[in-house]
């Protein structure tokens, strides 16, 4: 960052309630469409909002293997939900996009636009959980965006276009699922101190008065903070500040679930481990832990051509590794067993993920074990792997009810 | 403080400069044209394309690196470069028509264009078989990811030890670049040996697997470099009765097929474990994959 910028916590801001709208409407005058969670049937999702109206205001979520649902929390809170269905990956990595058109020209053909020629909308995502943070940061390095990658020489046009025009409001948590399992990833729940790639980080404080922390963490958060008018807002007090860091660490205190901090070589020196199969009688394959993952980025590209035959379109869809065509070749698919795709799956997020980007392709959002109908659970399988009783991490998740219990 | 008369995030600009969009050749997923210069029926089901950039400039590759090739609207396909290296001017392709892609392909005609992505993907190293035997192993349309390997090798052939070309086919009819075939077993500097699953007409050579090639010897097997491309049982055959040979696994390559939908390590569609093979691959030092190589439905 080339910006001479002042020392950044010199320039954080407590923001009331209201005070949010201004921020809100500090980034749509900036030219960002806002991105935020808000309540959709049943689940909070991750849409556009106008203001903090549009915010899930008092709910949380209850999550479990196989399970999620919303429920009312008394004190208000914007922000007090874990993981929602929705990742923001599909903000920046969207389920489908328009890659290419050409124009027959009777011989042959004529490329008349690709992905690259268009200018990229500029969102503001509002509320990245540090879980998240890592996750778009893992995209990052798989898209090409950043310099160890090894494709940075040619960064993907259209997830690049996107992230690189984006504004990024992370924010502290304040409520975890008994799904969740970040702290044993090193992902969260605090928001790293260098910012994780954020614009601006905010912390909930609904103890002693509602009210936020934001603080800069790039020099275009500093400037977005410079552009609040005059008005909005007070300079935290040391109160603010200790109340803020007290936030992700009772989230902290409430995590139970872990995943095994050794699961790079449980998985690895387990692949023909008779557990697959096991996984495999129950896994549906409905690729719904591939869709709900922040992290997954396989895609298909699919060419057609409208009626006439004369325009032709390339599109990009997600894809999954659950799909029995994913790992099609002339001859047949080479993962026909559910339980080799699972293993595919799996062995991806938490060991080869490491082979090709140096880090777990698992945050620890836990989103795959609240929305897979079975209730298969990577940490639970991790355990199984490594050869632990089943009833350890069973125990476990039963006393992890961090939020369910009042 | 920023001296704030105007408010920078009035001006999204001063937010943050986005750079400007990658356009045109920086898109890795758009395609560059080439036109059908020749159609070359090789057999029932095997055709080989040369193509000539409409944009003028050539393509420069390594032996067993491949490219995407696109057929308008119908979709688009990895398949190796079978031309020789030493002439950028034109792009080989042999394909054998199984599918959707690769059946539309088969029916284009001269003079039509179709759209190139690449060369993507690892080479066959000739350079570390210098002084070795090289002994070559295809079977069915794997030969044609092995052709540049042959003219490269044959290109600077006082570099290497004995040269060995042992092709599986499945019946008389399949053998490819038969002539080509010809004229190298006419050669004093090589050997080739042609084998087929099954006998028909006048075929009096070969028949059997192509390991039983391996097994008939016929090079130092201490001092052999080995480089494999077939379906993926074929090889599996073969690295066995190499590595019973005693040809060591730093010294043997095989070229892995995966479905492939971007070639530039998006896509996921081609991992193998921690392998992208589109871009660690196809081509690969056996020692390297030994262990996942052996792991079911990987
Ligand atoms: C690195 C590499 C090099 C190759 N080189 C050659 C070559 O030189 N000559 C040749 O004839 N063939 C080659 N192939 C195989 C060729 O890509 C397939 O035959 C082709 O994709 C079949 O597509 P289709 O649409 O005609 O068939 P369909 O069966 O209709 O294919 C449907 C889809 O499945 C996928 N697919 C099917 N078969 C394969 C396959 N064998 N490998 C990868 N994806 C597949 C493709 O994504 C295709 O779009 C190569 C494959 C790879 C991975
Ligand atoms: S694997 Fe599951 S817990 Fe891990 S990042 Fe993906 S969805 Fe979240
Ligand atoms: S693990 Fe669960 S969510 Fe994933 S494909 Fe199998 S059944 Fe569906
Ligand atoms: S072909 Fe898309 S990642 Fe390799």
């Amino acid at each position: 960052m080339s910006d001479p910028a002042t020392p950044q916590s010199a320039r954080a801001v407590m923001l009331d309630v209201p005070g949010l709208d201004a921020l809100i409407a500090a980034l749509a005058g900036a030219g960002f469409t806002v991105i935020g969670p808000r309540l959709r049937e049943q689940a909070i999702v991750l849409e556009p909002i106008e203001g903090r109206a549009d915010l899930p205001a008092g709910w949380r979520d209850v999550q479990s293997p196989g399970h999620y649902r919303l429920e009312e929390r008394a004190d208000g809170a914007l922000f007090g939900f874990a993981s929602p269905p929705h990742a923001w990956k599909r903000h920046l990595h969207p389920p489908e996009v328009r890659l290419m058109r050409a124009r027959s020209t009777g011989s042959g053909f004529e490329v008349t636009d690709s992905a690259g020629d268009h200018a990229p909308p500029r969102l503001a995502l509002l509320g990245v959980k540090p879980c998240d943070l890592a996750a778009i940061a893992a995209q990052d390095q798989v898209f090409g965006l950043t310099p160890d990658a090894p494709e940075a020489s040619r960064p993907d046009p259209t997830y690049a276009g996107r992230r690189r025009a984006a504004f990024i409001v992370a924010l502290d948590c304040g409520h975890a699922a008994a799904t969740c399992f970040c702290d044993s990833m090193g992902t969260g729940p605090a928001v790293p101190a260098d910012g994780g790639g954020a614009d601006l980080v905010m912390s909930e404080i609904v103890e002693g008065g509602h009210r936020f922390l934001v603080r800069p963490a790039s020099p275009a958060g500093a400037r977005l903070l410079d552009s609040l008018p005059e008005g909005t807002g007070r300079p935290p007090e040391a109160a603010d500040r200790a109340a803020a860091a007290a936030v992700p660490e009772a989230t902290r205190a409430a995590q139970r679930r872990r995943l095994d901090p050794d699961h790079r070589r449980i998985v690895a020196d387990n692949l023909d481990h008779p557990h697959w199969s096991r996984v495999g009688e129950r896994c549906l394959a409905c690729a719904n832990c591939t869709m709900v993952c922040p992290t997954c980025f396989c895609a298909t590209v699919e060419d057609s051509t409208d009626l006439t035959g004369d325009i032709a379109e390339r599109w990009r869809r997600w894809d999954s590794c659950f799909t029995m065509d994913f790992s099609y070749i002339h001859g047949g698919s080479i993962r026909i067993e559910t339980a080799s795709r699972y293993r595919q799956w799996m062995s991806h997020k938490l060991s080869s993920w490491y082979e090709q980007f140096g880090r777990s392709g698992c945050t620890g959002c836990g989103r795959c074990i609240a929305w897979c109908p079975v209730g298969i659970d990577l940490t639970e399988e991790t355990a199984r792997l490594a050869g632990r009783a089943p009833a350890q991490n069973a125990a476990k998740q039963d006393s992890a009810t961090p939020t369910g219990g009042e | 403080m920023a001296e704030a008369s105007t408010h920078p995030a009035a001006n999204p600009a001063a937010l943050r400069a986005p750079e400007p969009p990658a356009r045109g050749a920086a898109d890795p997923m758009r395609p560059r044209r080439f036109r059908i210069a020749r159609l070359r029926r090789e057999l029932a089901d095997t055709f080989t394309l040369e193509l000539e950039p409409l944009d003028g400039a050539g393509m420069h590759f390594k032996p067993g690196q491949f490219n995407m090739l696109y057929v308008f609207g119908v979709g688009e396909v990895p398949i190796s470069i079978s031309g020789d290296p030493a002439d950028p001017s034109v792009l080989v392709h042999t394909t054998r028509a199984v599918g959707t892609v690769t059946n539309a392909m088969n029916r284009l005609k001269a003079g039509q264009s179709i759209g190139i992505r690449g060369p993507f993907g690892t080479h066959w190293p000739a350079e570390a078989a210098h002084g070795d035997d090289v002994l070559i192993v295809a079977g069915g349309i794997g030969l044609a990811p092995l052709r540049p390997l042959i003219h490269t090798v044959l290109a600077e052939r006082d570099r290497f030890g004995k040269v060995l070309i042992l092709y599986g086919a499945r019946t008389p009819e399949d053998i490819l670049f038969t002539r080509e075939l010809k004229a190298w077993r006419g050669r004093f500097d090589m050997s080739v040996h042609v084998t087929v699953d099954r006998a028909t007409g006048a075929w009096n050579g070969h028949v059997g697997v192509v390991t039983r090639l391996i097994k008939m010897g016929g090079f130092d097997p201490g001092n052999t470099s080995a480089f494999v491309c077939g379906p993926e049982a074929m090889m599996r055959f073969c690295l066995t009765a190499l590595a019973e040979k005693g040809v060591r696994e730093e010294r043997m390559f095989i070229s892995m097929e995966r479905n492939m939908k971007c070639a530039v390590g998006v896509c996921g569609h081609c991992q193998w474990g921690g392998h992208f093979v589109c871009r660690d691959g196809p081509v690969f030092r056996f020692d390297k994959v030994a262990d996942i190589f052996r792991v079911w439905e990987l």
